[in-house]
């Protein structure tokens, strides 16, 4: 029963060699046509996954349009320009930082931001002297609220099995030498508790708005792998999504 | 389950690889994906916790070569059909059966922000005593369940401290099983990198978790 349930997960999760089998077992008369189709067609999970949505929308239980509305929100809309604003606000504003390292679920919810992926958010601040790292080593558990969806290097083998055992290691592949006397704190999001990373304010933006200081702050600094810094991140040029 | 997917801790995975400018989601069928695991799942289908160890029963070797979606559609064909949601064959086929029940939606796209504010709220109001204290000194219980557990391997039989009580939680363990929420305080405990990993450790460093009563047991 258990091995049988297996395969099936690993059929359906096969794309090219998988998809092709049950094209056989299904329609084992018609065996030269779906060749055919199937060496101009390859492979595509795409595919299999418009059969299971079609099916699923014909049963009832998923709407399409849900569907798309449910993507364009993340792919536009809750992303970490929703973190860069909170953490533009803690450097402007002593009391709302106190309250957001207190209880950071109500602080961060002053803003408008919180629910999926951020029912219980809990915010750590890094210094000089303290670096916090955020990791998720037993699946992909991420502050969606505040940073939308997480990168493929955040959900990978390599930093999830890395990050809690050579944190220095992984930051300095990030490019961030710490200095040997900064405690670093890592922390895996085991429940559903979500962490998000308060980084330094950059020295020299002391004159800066709000606004502006959110413009400098980026993804990576947030999950605890980058500094924040006066240059222009890289990642800003991706739209409003960095 | 000490499965392929309890990785904290493992070594020679590579090196991190990092993409400029990454998309949301790389394919359409990517978000696809995302969605229909979350709005199929609407009316307590399932749960995260069963959806997590949906994923982890991926066989090993298909875990690792995977990519991080494909995971997710393998999870999701065994959770409409493990839940009675669809037939094996009407995945295969791609076609309701024959006089099969039409259901209802239980989300349409004008309830997919409250759906999103809603969120997944799995704290619970009700009288249950915490079995720690902050400041105390506690070790990550030896135990190797084959079924969904959030204790990681690297915490289990080390010792570390309490450093916060986060309330009354559901039981990712059980929950994950449809075998109850069994409510029960959740914590963050700190291990010191040097308990976990040894002399190699820098001294100062230490690696939080977020455990519940039965993860741990009074050091």
């Amino acid at each position: 029963m258990k091995t049988s349930r297996r395969d099936f997960m690993a059929s359906a999760g096969a794309a090219a060699a998988a998809m092709h089998d049950l094209a056989h077992t299904q329609a084992p008369g018609h065996a030269h046509e779906h060749e055919h189709e199937h060496s101009t067609v390859p492979s595509d999970p795409a595919l299999r996954v418009k059969s299971l949505e079609s099916l699923l929308v014909e049963k009832g239980y998923v709407d399409p349009a849900a569907l798309d509305m449910l993507i364009d929100t993340y792919e536009h809309k809750i992303g970490p320009r929703n973190g860069a604003q909170v953490v533009a606000r803690a450097w402007m504003d002593a009391e709302f930082k106190k309250r957001l390292l207190a209880d950071g679920t109500a602080a961060i919810g002053e803003l408008g931001f919180g629910g999926r992926g951020g029912d219980y958010l809990q915010v750590v601040e890094n210094t000089p002297k303290v670096h916090n790292l955020i990791v998720c080593t037993l699946c992909s558990c991420y502050p969606w609220a505040v940073l939308g969806l997480p990168p493929i290097w955040y959900k990978s083998a390599a930093y999830r099995s890395r990050a809690v055992i050579d944190p220095r290691g992984v930051l300095r592949e990030f490019g961030l030498e710490l200095p040997g006397d900064a405690e670093i704190r890592v922390h895996d999001s085991t429940a559903e508790l979500r962490y998000m990373v308060l980084p330094e304010r950059p020295a020299g933006s002391e004159k800066m708005s709000e606004e502006q200081l959110a413009a400098l702050v980026t993804r990576d600094s947030m999950i605890g792998v980058a500094k924040v810094t006066l240059a222009k991140p890289e990642e800003r040029k991706a739209g409003g999504r960095a | 389950m000490n499965g392929i997917h309890d990785m904290g801790g493992m070594q020679d995975m590579g090196p991190v690889e990092r993409e400029k400018n990454e998309p949301v989601f790389h394919q359409r069928w990517e978000g696809r994906v995302f969605g229909m695991m979350w709005l199929a799942s609407a009316g307590s289908k399932w749960s995260v916790d069963a959806m997590r160890n949906a994923i982890e029963r991926i066989a090993p070797a298909d875990y690792l070569r995977f990519s991080y979606y494909e995971k997710w559609f393998a999870a999701l064909v065994d959770l409409v059909t493990s839940r009675g949601l669809v037939t094996r064959a009407e995945v295969e086929s791609g076609k309701p059966a024959a006089g099969s029940a039409k259901a209802t939606p239980v989300v349409n796209a004008a309830g997919v922000p409250a759906v999103i504010a809603r969120g997944n709220p799995v704290k619970r109001d009700v009288p249950v005593a915490a079995r720690f204290a902050v400041g105390q000194r506690v070790r990550g219980r030896n135990i190797n369940p084959p079924t969904h557990t959030r204790l990681p391997r690297y915490a289990r039989g080390k010792l570390g401290t309490i450093e916060r009580d986060h309330g009354v939680f559901v039981f990712a363990d059980s929950n994950a099983h449809f075998q109850g929420e069994k409510p029960q305080h959740l914590y963050t405990v700190r291990f010191a990198a040097r308990e976990l990993w040894g002399e190699q450790a820098p001294a100062r460093d230490g690696v939080y978790v977020n455990l519940w009563d039965d993860h741990l047991e009074p050091a």
